[in-house]
C-alpha cells in the first residue's frame, strides 16, 4: 500500500481516494431518494384526508430543538476530523462521542414528537399527508440511527488500531454522511415544519 | 387471509403443475451433480465467492439468459394464446400473470444483467484497469439481482405471480393476493444491487483508466456506460422510494396510492416512469455504445463523429428525465402539460437520428465484412429507425389518444428494444464470446439466428401495427371472431415461434461451438481497435501484466498500425482483492428477508433484518487489504499464454 503523506490522511492512498469519491457518488443516490420524498411530500401536503393538517400537529419547540442539536453536532464532527487531521486522537474520539451523543439527543426529540403525532391521531396511516410526513422524517431518523451504529464503530476502530490512512478514511467518509444528514434536516426544518407552521 | 391460503395459488392450471415439477426436477439435478461430481468447493471457491470482475460478468450472463428463456416462454404462451379468436388455453387470470411477469422478467431480470454482464466484462479491459473501483460490493450487487430475480421466479409457484402489469399501477395492485407484494420487494431487492452497480462503475471509469486515457479518448462504449451509470444513479433512488411506499401501501396500511384519506393513485404512475422512463435509456445507451464498437470494426473504419456520438449521448441521458408524462398522456393531464410532453419526446428522435447518420457514414466507404456481430448490427439499423419512426407518431399527443393501449404501442416498444437491445446483446455476445471462453461461436449458424429473429421479429410485431390501429386493445386475453384480428394474429403468432426457433439456435450453437470450434484463435480474433483485444485469451485474473499507456480512443488500432507502444515498462507485483462469502450470504439472507415480508412472516422479517445489519456490522470492521501477485508468478502466468 503505497501511502502519500503530502495529502491528508483520509487521501493518502488510491483505495482511500477512490472510496471517497464513490462515496460522493452514493450521496448523490441519496440526494435523489430524498429529492423524491420531497417532491411526494409536496404532492401530498394538502391532501390530509380526515386526518390533521400541519398546522395542526406542528409544534415548534421540539423540532428548534432537534435543529439545534443536529447543527450543533455537525460543528462537532468538523472539529473531530479537524483533529484528526492534526493527527491528535484523544481530541477526535472526544468530538466523535460528543456528534454522537447530540445525535442520540436529536433521535430522542424526535421519538418523542412521533409519540405526540401517534397520540394526537396523526399516525402513519391516518391520511397520505400523515403517511408521507412520517416516512420522510422516519427515513431521516433512520439514517441517524445508522449513522448512530456506524459512527460508534469507528470510535471503536480508532481507539483500537490507532489513527491510520484507512480509519483515517472512515472516520473523514462517517462526516460527509453526518454532514449530509445535516443538510437534509434543513431541508425538512424549512420545507416541512417553517412552511407547515406558517 | 388463512396462513396457508396465502401460498397457494390463486389460479392454478395444468401449465403451473408442470412448471413446479420441472422446476424441482432441475434443482435435484443439480444438486446431484455437484454431488456426483464433487463440484461444490469448486463452484464455492471460483463462483460464489469471486470478486472478480469477468467472472461476475460471466455470472450475469448466464442468469440474463436463464430469464431470456422464462421471459420468451412467457412470450410464446400469450401468443399462442392470442392466435385464434376465442381461444381458451389460458384463463384471464393466468393471462394476466403472464404478460406482468414477461414485462418485468425482461426489462429487470434479462435486459438489465445482460448490459451489466457487458459493463463488467468489457469495461475495466477496455479502460485498462485491474478491477471496478470496488471489486466486493460489485459481488454483493451481483447477488443482490439474482436473489431478486429468482424471489421474483418462485412468485408463480408459491403464492402467486403479480398480475397488475409491468407497470403495477394502483389500484390495480392491491395487493389482494401476494403478487403485488412480489412485486415490490423482489424489484427492490434487485434495484439496490443495479444502483451499486451504478456507483461502481461511475467511480471506476472515473478514477481508473489507464494513462492517457483521456475522456474524450475513451472508447464509445466506454463511455455509453459512463453515462448510463449517470442514469442509474439519478433513476434508481426514485424507484427505490416508489417500490417503499408501495410495500407500506400494502404492508402496513399507509395512504400513498389509497383512493380515499387524501391517497393519490397518479402518484405511482408518476414516480412509477420518472424511473421508468430513464430505465429504457439505460437499456439503450450501452446498446448503442456496442454497435458503435462493432461497426467500427468491421467497417475497418474509425468511428465518424465520436464527438457528436457522445454529445447525443449526453443530450439523450437529460431529455430522458423530461419525457415521463408521455407515458399517461389520456389520463388527464390537460393539454399543456402534454403538449410540453410531447415535444421533449420528438426532441429525443435528434440525438437518436445522429447516432443512426455516423453509423451510417461508419459503414460509408468502409470495406464492410459480414460477420456475424455485424449482421445484427446491420439489420439493427432499419428495424430500429421504424420503432424511432412509430415513436414520434406515439409522441404526438393528440394522436395518441387513438393508439394509447393498443396493441401499436405493444408494437412500437419492441420494434425499439428488441432490434435496439436485444440484436445488440446478442451481437455483443457473439463479439465477445472469444474473448471469453477462448473460441468463437460458429458464424454459419450465428447468421442463421441473425436472420430467423428478424424475420421472426418483423412477422410477430408488424401485423400488431395494424391491428392496434384498428382497435385491438393490449392486455386483452382474447377477442371475438367479429372483430376480424383473428388472422393478423396468427401472423404474429408463427412470427413468435420463429424467434423461438431462433433462440433455440443460440443454445445449439453454444452446444456446437464447445464441441467443435477451433481454440487456436489468438487475442485478437476479430483484428479489433479497443484495449480488450490486447491482452491475453483467456483474460488473466489482474487482466494487464504492464498498464496500458493509450493515445488515441482506438488504442489496439494505434499499436498494430501506427507502432504505438502500448505496454512498456517491468513486469511489478500486483496488488488484487481477496475473495469473500459474504455478499452471497449476505444476499441469502436478503432473499429469506423478502420472502418473510412478502407473506407478513414478521418473526423472520425482524431476525433477517438484524441479520443485515450485522454483517455490515462485521464489514465494518473487518481488516482485508487484498493480496499481491508476486513479479515471478506473473511472469509463469505469461509465458504459459504466449505458449498457448
Amino acid at each position: 500500500m503505497k501511502i502519500d503523506h503530502s495529502l491528508p490522511l483520509e487521501y493518502s492512498t488510491e483505495e482511500n481516494r477512490l472510496k471517497i469519491f464513490g462515496f460522493w457518488m452514493f450521496l448523490g443516490a441519496e440526494i435523489m431518494l430524498f429529492a423524491t420524498l420531497f417532491a411526494t411530500y409536496f404532492t401530498l401536503e394538502n391532501r390530509t384526508g380526515n386526518g390533521p393538517t400541519g398546522a395542526e400537529i406542528f409544534v415548534i419547540t421540539p423540532v428548534l430543538l432537534e435543529t439545534f442539536l443536529l447543527l450543533t453536532s455537525s460543528f462537532t464532527i468538523g472539529l473531530g476530523i479537524h483533529a484528526m487531521r492534526l493527527g491528535r486522537q484523544k481530541a477526535m474520539l472526544w468530538f466523535f462521542g460528543i456528534t454522537l451523543a447530540l445525535g442520540l439527543g436529536f433521535l430522542g426529540v424526535e421519538i418523542f414528537e412521533f409519540f405526540t403525532y401517534a397520540h394526537e391521531g396523526a399516525g402513519i396511516q391516518t391520511s397520505a399527508f400523515t403517511s408521507i410526513l412520517l416516512t420522510t422524517l422516519g427515513t431521516h431518523g433512520a439514517h441517524v440511527t445508522v449513522g448512530l451504529f456506524w459512527g460508534l464503530y469507528i470510535m471503536i476502530q480508532v481507539k483500537k488500531r490507532g489513527l491510520t490512512p484507512e480509519t483515517g478514511n472512515k472516520s473523514f467518509i462517517f462526516s460527509l454522511y453526518w454532514h449530509f444528514l445535516d443538510v437534509v434536516w434543513i431541508f425538512i426544518f424549512s420545507f416541512i415544519y417553517l412552511k407547515g407552521m406558517l | 387471509m388463512e396462513f396457508f391460503e396465502r401460498f397457494a395459488i390463486p389460479h392454478p392450471s395444468f401449465a403451473i403443475y408442470a412448471s413446479m415439477v420441472a422446476a424441482g426436477l432441475t434443482l435435484i439435478a443439480i444438486i446431484a451433480g455437484l454431488t456426483y461430481f464433487k463440484k461444490w468447493g469448486y463452484l464455492w471457491r471460483e463462483w460464489l465467492t469471486t470478486v472478480d470482475h469477468k467472472r461476475i460478468g460471466i455470472m450475469y450472463l448466464i442468469s440474463a439468459l436463464l430469464m431470456l428463456f422464462r421471459g420468451g416462454v412467457d412470450a410464446i404462451m400469450m401468443r399462442a394464446q392470442l392466435a385464434v379468436p376465442d381461444n381458451t388455453l389460458l384463463d384471464s387470470q393466468h393471462y394476466n400473470e403472464i404478460f406482468t411477469t414477461h414485462g418485468v422478467v425482461m426489462i429487470l431480470f434479462m435486459a438489465m444483467p445482460f448490459i451489466i454482464f457487458f459493463m463488467n466484462f468489457v469495461v475495466p479491459l477496455q479502460i485498462g484497469a485491474r478491477d471496478v473501483a470496488f471489486p466486493r460490493l460489485n459481488a454483493l450487487s451481483f447477488w443482490l439481482f439474482f436473489m431478486g430475480a429468482m424471489l421474483f421466479n418462485i412468485s408463480f409457484m408459491v403464492g402467486g405471480s403479480p398480475d397488475a402489469g409491468w407497470t403495477s399501477y394502483f389500484p390495480l395492485a392491491d395487493g389482494e393476493s401476494v403478487g403485488s407484494h412480489y412485486y415490490m420487494i423482489a424489484i427492490q431487492i434487485a434495484g439496490i444491487g443495479t444502483l451499486l452497480t451504478g456507483i461502481n462503475f461511475l467511480t471506476t471509469i472515473l478514477k481508473m483508466r489507464a494513462p492517457g486515457m483521456t475522456l474524450m479518448k475513451m472508447p464509445m462504449f466506454t463511455w455509453s456506460i459512463l453515462i448510463t451509470s449517470v442514469i442509474i444513479i439519478f433513476a434508481f433512488p426514485v424507484l427505490t422510494v416508489a417500490l417503499a411506499f408501495g410495500t407500506m401501501d400494502l404492508l402496513f396500511g399507509t395512504q400513498f396510492f389509497t383512493l380515499d384519506n387524501g391517497g393519490m393513485a397518479m402518484l405511482w404512475a408518476n414516480l412509477f416512469w420518472v424511473w421508468g422512463h430513464p430505465e429504457v435509456y439505460i437499456l439503450i445507451l450501452p446498446a448503442f455504445g456496442l454497435y458503435s464498437e462493432i461497426i467500427s470494426t468491421f467497417a475497418r473504419r474509425n468511428l465518424y463523429g465520436y464527438k457528436s456520438m457522445v454529445g447525443s449521448m449526453v443530450l439523450i441521458s437529460l431529455l430522458s428525465f423530461v419525457v415521463w408524462a408521455h407515458h399517461f398522456f389520456t389520463m388527464g393531464q390537460g393539454a399543456f402539460a402534454n403538449s410540453i410532453f410531447s415535444i421533449t419526446t420528438m426532441a429525443i428522435a435528434v440525438p437518436t437520428g445522429v447516432k443512426i447518420f455516423n453509423w451510417l457514414l461508419t459503414l460509408w466507404k468502409g470495406k464492410i465484412e459480414f460477420t456475424t456481430p455485424m449482421l445484427y448490427s446491420i439489420l439493427f439499423i432499419p428495424l430500429f429507425t421504424l420503432g424511432g419512426v412509430t415513436g414520434v407518431m406515439l409522441a404526438m399527443s393528440a394522436a395518441d389518444y387513438q393508439y394509447h393501449n393498443t396493441m401499436f404501442l405493444v408494437a412500437h416498444f419492441h420494434n425499439v428494444i428488441i432490434p435496439g437491445v436485444v440484436f445488440a446483446m446478442l451481437a455483443g455476445l457473439t463479439y465477445y464470446w472469444p474473448k471469453m471462453f477462448g473460441f468463437m461461436l460458429n458464424e454459419r449458424i450465428g447468421k442463421w439466428t441473425a436472420w430467423l429473429l428478424s424475420i421472426g421479429f418483423v412477422l410477430a410485431f408488424i401485423p400488431m401495427y395494424i391491428t392496434g390501429l384498428d382497435g385491438q386493445a393490449r392486455r386483452m386475453y382474447t377477442y371475438s371472431e367479429s372483430t376480424g384480428f383473428g388472422p393478423m394474429n396468427m401472423v404474429s403468432f408463427i412470427g413468435a415461434a420463429i424467434m423461438a426457433v431462433g433462440f433455440v439456435l443460440i443454445v445449439y450453437n453454444i452446444y456446437y461451438s464447445v464441441r467443435y470450434a477451433s481454440r487456436d484463435i489468438g487475442a485478437d480474433p476479430w483484428d479489433a481497435r479497443t484495449l480488450e483485444w490486447a491482452t491475453h485469451t483467456p483474460v488473466p485474473h489482474y487482466n494487464f501484466a504492464v498498464t496500458p499507456e493509450v493515445a488515441s480512443s482506438e488504442a489496439l488500432w494505434d499499436a498494430k498500425k501506427n507502432g504505438h507502444q502500448l505496454f512498456k515498462g517491468e513486469y511489478k507485483k500486483i496488488h488484487m482483492p481477496n475473495n469473500s462469502g459474504v455478499p452471497f450470504i449476505m444476499s441469502c439472507v436478503f432473499f429469506v428477508w423478502g420472502f418473510a415480508l412478502i407473506f407478513s412472516l414478521w418473526i423472520p422479517a425482524i431476525i433477517t433484518t438484524i441479520a443485515i445489519f450485522v454483517f455490515m456490522t462485521l464489514r465494518s470492521f473487518e481488516i482485508d487489504h487484498g493480496h499481491y501477485i508476486s513479479v515471478e508468478e506473473i511472469e509463469d502466468t505469461e509465458s504459459e499464454m504466449r505458449g498457448a
